[in-house]
């Protein structure tokens, strides 16, 4: 032994790290920019099928059930009705948000799909089905073309909305 | 919508999967951070090497763990000729299969010989192991395979 300075012996190596990793480059279409250009200016933005009416946010440029180009953008507003919910109360690696919180598909007005949204400033056992939201977003400079835009929806402090108008989204 | 206006961005997807390695392999592991390379008896006598825990042919459980090396002989190789960043080496090398002695069978690793024209099968290699105090019981703690005789650079 060469070294001059003392260590405490290893002991026989047991695990091995083997990261699995993926760099990839990711283009989300002109559809999906149009939704994430409008995260950068504090909107949601959706489109509407001229053969159905809905309107789907994020769209991904046409309509699934009709299967036409989804051309005619509309700009959604900033509260939804929260349709179904998960309490997340279970830590798992590489969690960023202290648990339990809510998650949950957010129907926006005008919208006729709903997305994954995360719930603050309620306790836990307060969240409902039918609950009003708004979203809240980061700092005017902070935003980005990504859902990071959204910090969080919370309680919009209306009334709750109607089962009937949100049945045909669960 | 000029296409030129649709979003482009580098994503990275990454999972921190670490895996036990059993007392075969551990072993073996241990041996490169000690800078050792390590084989198993397996039936008939025969070391095999990176080793396992059951012998490939039979089946049945491998036996004492024995030294190899550090040298040996390359059976076949296939040059790289634009390293990945993943490689073990930046520069242009040999991915080789590395019958080690004592061994019966290859190891896959780099050899480090300069050039395409400067390796061939049936030459021998010697270990390049990493610093002692680089070494973390895994495969690359071998740094690379070298021609027999010292590092082309």
């Amino acid at each position: 032994m060469t070294d001059e300075t003392v260590t405490e012996p290893l002991g026989p190596v047991t695990t091995l790290a083997t990261p699995i990793r993926l760099d990839f480059e990711f283009t989300p279409g002109v559809a999906q920019s149009r939704f994430l250009r409008g995260l950068e200016q504090g909107k949601f933005m959706g489109q509407r099928c001229p053969k159905c009416g809905k309107v789907y946010v994020p769209s991904r440029g046409s309509c699934p059930t009709d299967g036409v180009p989804t051309t005619e953008d509309v700009e959604l507003a900033n509260v939804g009705t929260v349709t179904t919910y998960c309490v997340v109360n279970v830590p798992f690696a590489g969690q960023s948000i202290e648990i339990p919180y809510i998650c949950a598909q957010v129907l926006l007005d005008g919208a006729n799909l709903s997305f994954m949204g995360l719930i603050q400033e309620i306790p836990t056992d307060e969240i409902r089905m039918g609950m009003r939201v708004e979203a809240v977003w980061v700092e005017r400079e902070e935003l980005k073309p990504s859902l990071a835009s959204v910090r969080y929806f919370r309680p919009s402090g209306e009334p709750d909305a109607d089962y009937e108008t949100f049945k045909e989204y669960l | 919508m000029p296409e030129s206006e649709a979003l482009h961005a580098s994503h990275r997807l990454e999972y921190p999967y670490s895996r036990s390695v059993g007392p075969v392999i551990g072993a073996f592991l241990t041996g490169l951070r000690e800078g050792r390379l390590l084989g198993v008896r397996g039936a008939g006598g025969s070391v095999i090497v990176p080793p396992t825990e059951y012998d490939p042919t039979t089946g049945g459980d491998t036996g004492e763990m024995v030294e190899v090396g550090p040298g040996g002989v390359v059976e076949s190789w296939a040059w790289v000729s634009h390293p990945l960043p993943k490689h073990p080496l930046p520069s242009p090398f040999a991915w080789a299969l590395i019958r080690l002695d004592g061994a019966d069978t290859a190891l896959l690793h780099a050899v480090d010989s300069g050039g395409p024209d400067q390796l061939a099968s049936g030459d021998r290699v010697t270990v390049r192991f990493r610093p002692a105090a680089e070494r973390i019981g895994a495969m690359a703690d071998i740094e690379s395979f070298v021609p027999q005789g010292g590092a082309p650079r």
